[in-house]
């Protein structure tokens, strides 16, 4: 970064901020370890509620977004933080594209609240839970339930160096076959989501021997009618397809239309 | 050197072979059942090898059964055999860091492997390992970090009896038997009570000097005639007859290619299992403090984006131009390249497909002789 936007102990500034999550993205910063340390030393840490800071309404270089926008808070809040920042980066499967609490955007949510709570009148949720991409300019998109730290650390890396990160997301069978797994679906007929999955976490499941179940969203290209196919081949009906789909990513848009489409509801 | 005469070599002695390695200073790796598949793993002692197993190998499906049968090498080939041991999948080109001066040094990292003998290679593998030197060794290009482990790697072959249901090595003139010239040092023909053992090379002579061996008599020479006939019944995908070089470069129009992507996951795991496919990226890895940087290289494939991403342009955007690209490299213009097809008939690419895509059905519907044509 040749110059900082707003410098502060002669360092680059860093918040991360926390919408609709569980904190699980923030928590992949201080898994960090030692490199933590390390970031704390190149950069300012002004606003990281789980680790203690708290300033956030700070202007900053790089604002980390942890969650979706479900409230009308949030919905106020995320534009303060676009403009009080130079970098705005996107972090997990919630600000990315929703997150498991996206569900609610495909049924009837105010249904569920009333199912819920005794006064849902007093509850400030939108109707719908969306990516801060729908709301704010996002200039990287780092996606997982949860990241890992390590691309944190390239992307902060990255533009410390003043170079554009580069975030990889070719399927996740690559990353599996140069682990060398065994593939879980080839040899035993698991409903690996791999295939149109994009990398990022290392082929963390199938080197557990578990299928992985797509928390990283859509593989660049994925050609998910026939993988639907497939998985209609190892035995699995189209709603347990669709299920496979609409997860934690399904407010994905090739997610979404691939869980219509394996039970018929075509493009509504 | 010629390949010597076959002995005999009795099962029972299977451990000598093992231990022999070992005081000659190699490291063992044998086929082993792990993850439900036969893999190349450290090897110590000759319990660990797969005794009985076979394989049920079909498109898009690999299992593995047990049986009673007392012979250690009755499966065809697992997802991976040679090629990551000399092609890594991720390694270290070169490390950079600043000097006092603040100036970029730069250090080779090449690898120094301990000596390792492989037990268990195909003809298929050893083909394939042909080729990867084609392409890593020889004309202008010499990797020195593939050549590092080429160097150090002693290749124990044994001859495919039990070929699987997608192999057709007989289709690419490379098996299922390992001829003279092939590149082993040892080749070991599996029969009921032992092996017929033959060296290929001085190493695998000084190796089997070792060996407890007899003279095999002719009862064994018929047993190892009818099993190579067997096997090579056993294989029915067959590749198409005219010039597919040829074919493939005339038929880049074909409608197949795009009923094909409609099946292609574009995941690009037939590239990863491919024992002929040598395409890789380079990325850097800097260090967090940017004071020093790891440059390494990593397989890729040709279904990936990156692959022919070219000065802000991508080239193959779509699946069936991929797929293309894959078929027509390894099947007509990896000839001009390196003066042979770049298949060597494993069959691993239509096992290890989850769409269960056959190379050889694909082929035969694109290059089939149009009557009008």
């Amino acid at each position: 970064m040749a110059t900082t936007f707003k410098a502060v102990n002669g360092k680059p500034t860093v918040a991360i901020h926390k919408f609709s999550s569980c904190d699980g993205c923030q928590l992949a910063f201080l898994n960090l370890g030692e490199p933590l340390l390390q970031l704390a030393e190149l950069v300012e840490l002004v606003h990281f509620p789980e680790a203690g800071p708290v300033a956030e309404e700070a202007q900053v270089d790089i604002a980390f977004v942890e969650g979706s926008i479900s409230t009308q808070a949030e919905y106020a809040r995320i534009r303060r933080v676009r403009e009080n920042s130079r970098y705005l980066i996107t972090i997990g499967a919630c600000a990315t594209s929703g997150g498991l609490q996206a569900l609610r955007n495909h049924r009837d949510s105010a249904d569920w609240l009333a199912g819920v709570y005794a006064r849902p009148e007093y509850l400030d949720s939108l109707a719908t839970a969306t990516p801060i991409a729908e709301h704010v300019r996002v200039d990287l998109e780092l996606w997982g339930c949860p990241i890992n730290g390590q691309q944190v650390i390239a992307a902060v890396r990255s533009l410390l160096f003043g170079v554009t990160p580069v975030v990889n997301h070719d399927a996740l069978c690559l990353d599996c076959k140069r682990n060398g797994n065994v593939c879980v679906m080839v040899t035993k007929g698991e409903p690996c989501m791999g295939p149109v999955t994009g990398t990022g976490c290392g082929a963390l499941c199938p080197q557990m021997g578990r299928a992985c179940y797509a928390c990283y969203g859509p593989a660049e290209n994925p050609n998910t009618a026939s993988f639907s196919q497939r998985l209609q081949g190892l035995g699995l009906m189209p709603q347990q397809i669709s299920d496979r789909f609409m997860f934690i990513n399904n407010n994905a848009p090739g997610f979404t239309q691939a869980a219509k489409d394996v039970v018929g509801g075509g493009d509504d | 050197m010629s390949v010597s005469k076959p002995r005999y070599f009795a099962r029972r002695d299977f451990q000598r072979l093992i231990d022999v390695l070992l005081d000659c200073g190699y490291q063992c790796l044998g086929p082993q059942e792990k993850d439900g598949a036969i893999q190349y793993l450290p090897l110590d002692q000759v319990a660990s090898l797969p005794q009985g197993y076979r394989d049920v190998q079909s498109p898009a499906r690999y299992q593995l059964q047990t049986t009673d049968s007392p012979r250690y090498f009755s499966w065809a080939n697992g997802p991976q055999a040679l090629k990551p041991l000399v092609f890594a999948p991720r390694e270290s080109l070169w490390h950079s860091k600043r000097d006092a001066d603040g100036r970029l040094q730069f250090v080779e990292t090449i690898p120094e492997p301990t000596p390792l003998a492989v037990i268990g290679v195909r003809s298929c593998d050893l083909a394939g390992l042909t080729i990867q030197d084609r392409v890593f060794l020889h004309g202008d290009k010499h990797d020195p970090y593939y050549a590092a482990r080429r160097e150090n790697l002693l290749l124990v072959a044994v001859n495919c009896s039990h070929p699987a249901e997608t192999c057709f090595c007989t289709a690419t003139g490379n098996g299922p038997v390992a001829e003279a010239g092939t590149g082993f040092d040892l080749l070991l023909t599996e029969l009921n009570d032992g092996y017929l053992l033959q060296a290929g090379s001085t190493r695998g002579e000084q190796v089997a000097a070792q060996l407890p061996l007899t003279d095999a008599n002719d009862q064994m020479h018929y047993e190892a005639g009818q099993q190579r006939l067997a096997a090579e019944q056993t294989m029915s995908r067959q590749l198409p007859a005219l010039n597919i070089k040829k074919s493939l470069l005339q038929h880049q129009e074909h409608p197949q290619w795009e009923a094909i992507a409609e099946r292609c996951l574009s995941c690009g795991n037939c590239t990863m299992v491919c024992p002929t496919c040598f395409c890789h990226a380079e990325q850097e890895q800097p260090q967090l403090d940017g004071e020093a940087s790891v440059h390494e290289r990593v397989w890729d494939s040709c279904f990936t984006v990156g692959h022919s991403y070219i000065h802000g342009m991508v080239f193959r955007q779509e699946t069936k131009h991929r797929y293309r690209q894959w078929l027509t490299h390894k099947f007509s213009t990896w000839h001009g390249q390196f003066d042979s097809s770049g298949c060597v008939g494993c069959g691993r690419c239509i096992s290890w497909c989850p769409a269960g895509i056959d190379v050889t059905e694909e082929l035969a519907v694109i290059c089939k002789e149009q009557p009008d044509a």
